[in-house]
């Protein structure tokens, strides 16, 4: 008889030790992640000031949205950030894991590389808002230095975003490379030998194995380091704070000057979900075309 | 062979000679913006203003580190170029210092409950469950955000340590997604060994399974303790008041209340300068493991 009790009686009480210990993440996940999502989608459908109860408004809000010319520019000034971003930053991180993986494996290396992304946002924000101020900064020292006119950097409309760009890329360029890097390692080396055999030279070896083999890694980078991009905010908040006049104010900015400034929780909440379908659709795209998941090894 | 050798032998040295100048040159670059800061933290906060092209401190001094420690009266601190309300450096390092430990605390023992479960016991559901906490890795914090808010406004927790914790306390996606991984990755037997021993399962997971995972758990809480000492936007709308206001809240009201046109960028550097140590000493302390485990986060 307790032959074939006893094993649905403890399969019993694993389950119910698995629910325990699964209780309280599941209780932050539902009320901090899955309940919030759903909740932001809701309230894109209202005008609400945080004030007077919420008011349904159907889709008048995505309406708007559409002839949002602000919105508009706001696209195209985070579009703009992320094209400035990604390639400059994605090639600086390859030639530097390739640069690593031939010259030096040391982790004193990658730890230096690494540093700037460990700095918080802010930070690396205010140590560049005053290495670049466009009269007592260090850079317009050298600048002028070497005979040519102080720039304004973050104080001109021109500049502004290839400013922070800069600023970004240094924070981010380090840290995608000890990714790739890590990559790299993953590649078997008798494909370079093997290679090497049949004559091929080091930039064949590098378009006909090197690349193709990181595909998944770079991938993975892109998409993430993309996804980071459209979400830019930190910094903005600190150095230009969506100027000068609105060369700066990107998508996030504008959401959450709507939020927090203007107290229109409905329509932020709009411009977020429009957010979010926009990096759905990024993500979708790449994966699709690079074919994310599987290397030429397999 | 050896003529081929001796052949290619000075193009790798020259190739090498290149890598080596470009190495030290991203390095310089890497490095010098830090030790911009400490050069202009410990310069007199006057001589900052006008020796801009010196490399080294000018005037040593570490009176901008007393000023944003409160070391010195206001009165003292204005004619020093500082700003009017007090700045007490010590009250946000102990905020950060609070903020990050419980919540990482936290966040690892909850997650590190779920991942076991999911990684080692059998339940109905459990697949489908995960799923969900993989999706949600993939919904950016924007979605969240304002909904989050509203929640903690509506829990009259705004300005409270709580309201700062809540969202990562019991969890991420993420760090139960890394301790599963990890759980997966070890061996079995000694949990069976204690099983045949007759021990429970919260005995096995506390007893066995957390020793093991030492190493992989600490790793996680370096990683996030980094992260959430970085954290700008969400302290910063859930907690602006004084008494639970976190170093990067803190540097960022700061800098906004400092004069436009001359900024008080030594007390500035000063208060940067000890936002960065919690950082610094980790990574001395742990650089290698550091690491190796972001490296690891790239194929998470």
């Amino acid at each position: 008889m307790t032959t074939h009790r006893q094993p649905r009686l403890a399969a019993r009480r694993e389950a119910l030790y698995a629910w325990a210990f699964v209780a309280p993440s599941l209780i932050g996940f539902l009320v901090f992640f899955a309940v919030p999502s759903i909740r932001g989608l809701l309230m894109s459908f209202t005008d609400w000031d945080l004030l007077r109860p919420a008011k349904f408004v159907g889709v008048a809000n995505y309406v708007r949205l559409l002839g949002d010319a602000d919105f508009r520019h706001a696209l195209k000034v985070t579009a703009y950030y992320v094209i400035l971003n990604i390639p400059i930053q994605t090639m600086l991180a390859l030639g530097m894991a390739v640069m690593m993986d031939k010259f030096s494996k040391s982790t004193i290396i990658r730890g230096i590389l690494v540093l700037p992304w460990l700095l918080p946002n802010i930070v690396v924000a205010l140590i560049w808002l005053w290495l670049l101020d466009p009269t007592m900064g260090f850079l317009n020292q050298i600048i002028m230095g070497l005979g040519f006119q102080r720039q304004p950097f973050l104080g001109s409309i021109d500049q502004a975003m290839p400013t922070i760009a800069a600023i970004n890329i240094w924070r981010h360029a380090g840290y995608t490379a000890i990714l790739i890097y890590a990559g790299l390692q993953t590649i078997p080396k008798e494909l370079y030998e093997a290679a090497a055999i049949d004559g091929a030279n080091e930039r064949q070896k590098f378009l006909g194995i090197t690349i193709p083999l990181l595909r998944p890694v770079l991938v993975f980078v892109l998409v993430t380091t993309i996804i980071g991009s459209f979400q830019i905010f930190d910094t903005i908040a600190i150095t230009t704070k969506g100027g000068p006049v609105d060369a700066t104010r990107v998508v996030y900015w504008y959401i959450y000057e709507y939020a927090f400034v203007r107290f229109k929780m409905g329509y932020a909440t709009t411009i977020s979900v429009a957010l979010f379908a926009i990096l759905i659709t990024i993500t979708f795209i790449q994966m699709r075309y690079f074919n994310a998941n599987s290397s030429d090894l397999d | 062979m050896s003529r081929a050798q001796s052949g290619t032998a000075p193009t790798i040295q020259i190739s090498s000679i290149l890598a080596w100048v470009a190495f030290g040159l991203v390095m310089v670059v890497t490095l010098f913006p830090v030790y911009w800061v400490l050069r202009t933290s410990l310069s007199d906060h006057k001589e900052i203003y006008v020796q801009t092209a010196v490399i080294w401190p000018v005037g040593l001094t570490l009176d901008n580190f007393k000023r944003v420690l409160g070391m010195f009266t206001a009165e003292q601190s204005v004619a020093m170029g500082g700003t009017v309300t007090g700045i007490n450096f010590w009250l946000y390092l102990r905020n950060s210092f609070v903020v990050s430990t419980f919540l990482v605390a936290g966040q690892t023992f909850f997650s590190a409950m779920a991942a076991y479960a999911f990684a080692r016991l059998r339940f109905t559901g459990r697949d489908q469950l995960f799923f969900f906490y993989l999706t949600a890795m993939m919904i950016p914090g924007v979605v969240t955000l304002i909904p989050n808010f509203i929640l903690i406004r509506d829990l009259k927790w705004l300005d409270t340590f709580q309201g700062i914790m809540a969202p990562g306390f019991l969890m991420t996606p993420f760090t139960v997604f890394f301790l599963r991984q990890f759980f997966l990755g070890i061996n079995h037997e000694l949990e069976e060994a204690a099983t045949i021993d007759g021990a429970n399962i919260p005995t096995i997971f506390l007893r066995v399974a957390l020793p093991l995972s030492i190493p992989a758990l600490s790793t996680l809480a370096i990683l996030q303790f980094i992260a959430t000492w970085n954290d700008y936007l969400w302290p910063f709308l859930v907690g602006k008041k004084e008494a639970v206001r976190v170093l990067t809240v803190a540097l960022a009201i700061f800098q906004s209340q400092t004069p436009q046109g001359a900024p008080d960028w030594g007390g500035l550097m000063a208060g940067t300068a000890l936002s960065l140590i919690p950082t610094l000493v980790i990574f001395l302390v742990f650089g290698r493991r550091a690491v190796n485990a972001i490296q690891f986060t790239g194929f998470r």
